[in-house]
């Protein structure tokens, strides 16, 4: 898909200047750095929300409940952004929530990535009967709504941590099998794959050793490009009151929570909304920016 | 063609018989819904005799048959906590979904073509530039904080429209946008990307050279084709639909299929689940049955290649 087009940028290519000094080099990869930022500060505030955290992110204090964040008139520096209906510290249930989204997304990840890789290269490597099967399943998975799949699992076995991920990852594996089975289809024909078979390697090691090392890059462009996704639909399914439940501060859960006194108290739903929506930013150019990188054969997805 | 035709139906009533059987077995993995209508003074009779009434005495196979029997009857069973039947309270509800959606599909479907296709002639362009932003930021906040927001703004502060619920003209504009947000990021950059791919090809040089009107190759020439490829995301669109009918009907308080299926869902009311996942399941593989053969017809080499 990618075709060099001749502009009056490439027609004149001149030697790049020796070493440009640094802080161009970080301007002009503005959209890989800032995202990094975020997302590095987002697992440091996860990893360390017991100690950042300025109050208990449960504790219920009836006497301060509904605090303006401390910019407004009637706002305190004891709560930064304000407090909840139940005198809860918003700024410390964000960061408590932090931990909430993490780890949803990365067993999200970890599960489907792992089913999905080896759907693929087992469909794409082994063809036949067993190809076609796991992409009708695949084909199956990717036609039905998520939600809905999430809310029926919600009723199934309750709310709670492994039902969310239960809900994102019965679907969630199938693009990374699509996509993996099209690089497997690639790589299945290519020289060096032949040769390992001509030595004699069994099926499964020339799939480990030979074909997998070969999509780790468009593995991990895929895995980046979902952590977005993945943050976007557990706040969702926080927001519906299916994700995990209350009192563990998720984001979702919170901007829900400031649905009903909305016209008195805008900083319970606004600002949980817009950590999510700086992550999700954060996450979605931080997956451009690698596909570009790595594999700009992706540049459709 | 029609061989192919045949396939995709076959495959569609496989896949349904799939989602009939995962309901079955995980609605009855649920537990027994009995504990949710009995009192702690209910008497063993009383209990078996709801069991009776509710057909949970019988075998399993012997309740598959009464499931999937009820289902082609177009029965889905009582609600446990409104005690009516499922597909009544599914034919109140529905109409209203609809009501929200179909607009939201259209404008959501106009815009995704207007701004798409103006980013793609105007390629890297400021207009190109807004049409990307659109999409980031549609991408990357949440529909439901965007909804609150704009419900802060318009109704609670500019007092422009009510907060929620159905009736008036004006109780339309915040569900319907939401809708449109949900949808339009996704169809934009389908849009957007198709058109480039066709602004490429060999034809469109050819009309450029026959001295066309740049109007008329965009509008008649590329935008045909390019038209063709998001068709096929049908199944992306539908599940964004619902999503979004789900997370607007909550916030806004509307009566239809969403709201009716998040509070059957808190409140357990399986029957309910049970009758709308059916039937949103069969909703989507029809959709994608009539988009796959609208699409054989459009495109030559699905419908001539062996499957």
């Amino acid at each position: 898909m990618m075709r060099v087009q001749i502009t009056k940028r490439t027609a004149n290519v001149r030697p790049r200047k020796k070493s440009r000094p640094r802080h161009i080099h970080v301007l002009k990869n503005l959209t890989f750095y800032l995202p990094l930022l975020v997302l590095t500060l987002l697992v440091f505030t996860a990893v360390f929300a017991d100690v950042l955290a300025p109050h208990d992110p449960v504790a219920v204090s009836m006497q301060e409940r509904l605090l303006p964040p401390a910019f407004m008139e009637g706002g305190t520096k004891k709560y930064l952004l304000g407090t909840d209906q139940l005198g809860r510290d918003i700024l410390s249930r964000m960061i408590y929530g932090s931990r909430i989204s993490l780890s949803v997304s990365l067993a999200v990840i970890a599960i489907t990535a792992s089913v999905g890789t080896v759907m693929g290269i087992v469909a794409g490597y082994l063809g036949g009967a067993t190809e076609a099967l796991l992409m009708r399943i695949t084909d199956i998975s990717m036609a039905f709504p998520p939600m809905l799949l999430a809310l029926l699992l919600a009723v199934v076995f309750g709310p709670g941590f492994w039902t969310v991920v239960l809900a994102l990852s019965i679907l969630g594996w199938a693009p990374y099998a699509r996509l993996i089975r099209g690089e497997t289809l690639k790589l299945r024909y290519t020289d060096f794959v032949a040769q390992a078979r001509i030595n004699g390697a069994s099926s499964l090691r020339i799939m480990v050793k030979h074909i997998f090392p070969n999509i780790v890059n468009s593995l991990i462009v895929v895995i980046t490009m979902a952590v977005g996704m993945l943050i976007l639909a557990e706040a969702a399914l926080s927001f519906l009151g299916v994700g995990v439940p209350p009192p563990a501060p998720s984001w979702g859960y919170m901007v829900n929570e400031g649905r009903s006194v909305i016209d008195r108290a805008w900083w319970i739903s606004a600002f949980p909304g817009i950590v999510i929506g700086l992550v999700v930013l954060s996450g979605n150019f931080l997956g451009d920016w690698l596909r570009d990188k790595l594999d700009p054969r992706l540049r459709q997805l | 063609m029609s061989r192919y035709i045949v396939i995709r139906i076959l495959q569609a009533f496989l896949a349904l018989i799939g989602i009939t059987v995962l309901v079955f077995i995980l609605v009855r993995a649920s537990g027994d819904p009995t504990h949710l209508i009995i009192t702690p003074t209910s008497t063993p009779e009383e209990i078996a005799n709801l069991k009776k009434q509710l057909g949970l005495d019988k075998s399993y196979p012997e309740q598959f048959v009464v499931f999937v029997s009820g289902l082609v009857r177009g029965e889905f069973g009582d609600s446990i906590i409104k005690r009516k039947p499922a597909a009544e309270m599914i034919k109140e509800a529905l109409p209203n979904t609809i009501k929200l959606g179909l607009p939201a599909f259209f404008i959501a479907m106009a815009l995704a073509l207007g701004l798409g296709v103006l980013a793609a002639a105007r390629r890297d362009s400021i207009y190109d530039a807004g049409v990307k932003l659109i999409a980031v930021l549609g991408q990357a906040l949440p529909g439901f904080w965007v909804a609150i927001m704009a419900m802060l703004l318009f109704s609670v502060r500019l007092r422009l429209l009510p907060v929620a619920g159905a009736g008036t003209l004006k109780h339309y504009v915040l569900p319907v946008g939401t809708m449109v947000f949900f949808l339009l990021p996704g169809m934009m950059r389908l849009v957007r990307s198709s058109m480039l791919d066709v602004l490429d090809a060999e034809y469109i040089r050819l009309a450029r050279i026959k001295g066309l009107s740049e109007a008329k190759i965009i509008w008649k020439h590329a935008l045909r084709n390019a038209l063709i490829g998001p068709l096929t995301t049908a199944g992306m669109i539908f599940a964004s639909l619902i999503t979004g009918a789900v997370i607007t009907e909550i916030i806004f308080n509307w009566p239809g299929m969403g709201r009716l299926l998040v509070e059957a869902v808190t409140a357990r009311d399986f029957p309910v689940v049970q009758a709308i996942t059916m039937l949103v399941a069969a909703m989507d593989l029809g959709m994608n049955i009539v988009v796959d053969i609208a699409y054989a017809f459009v495109d030559p080499q699905i419908r001539h290649q062996k499957s």
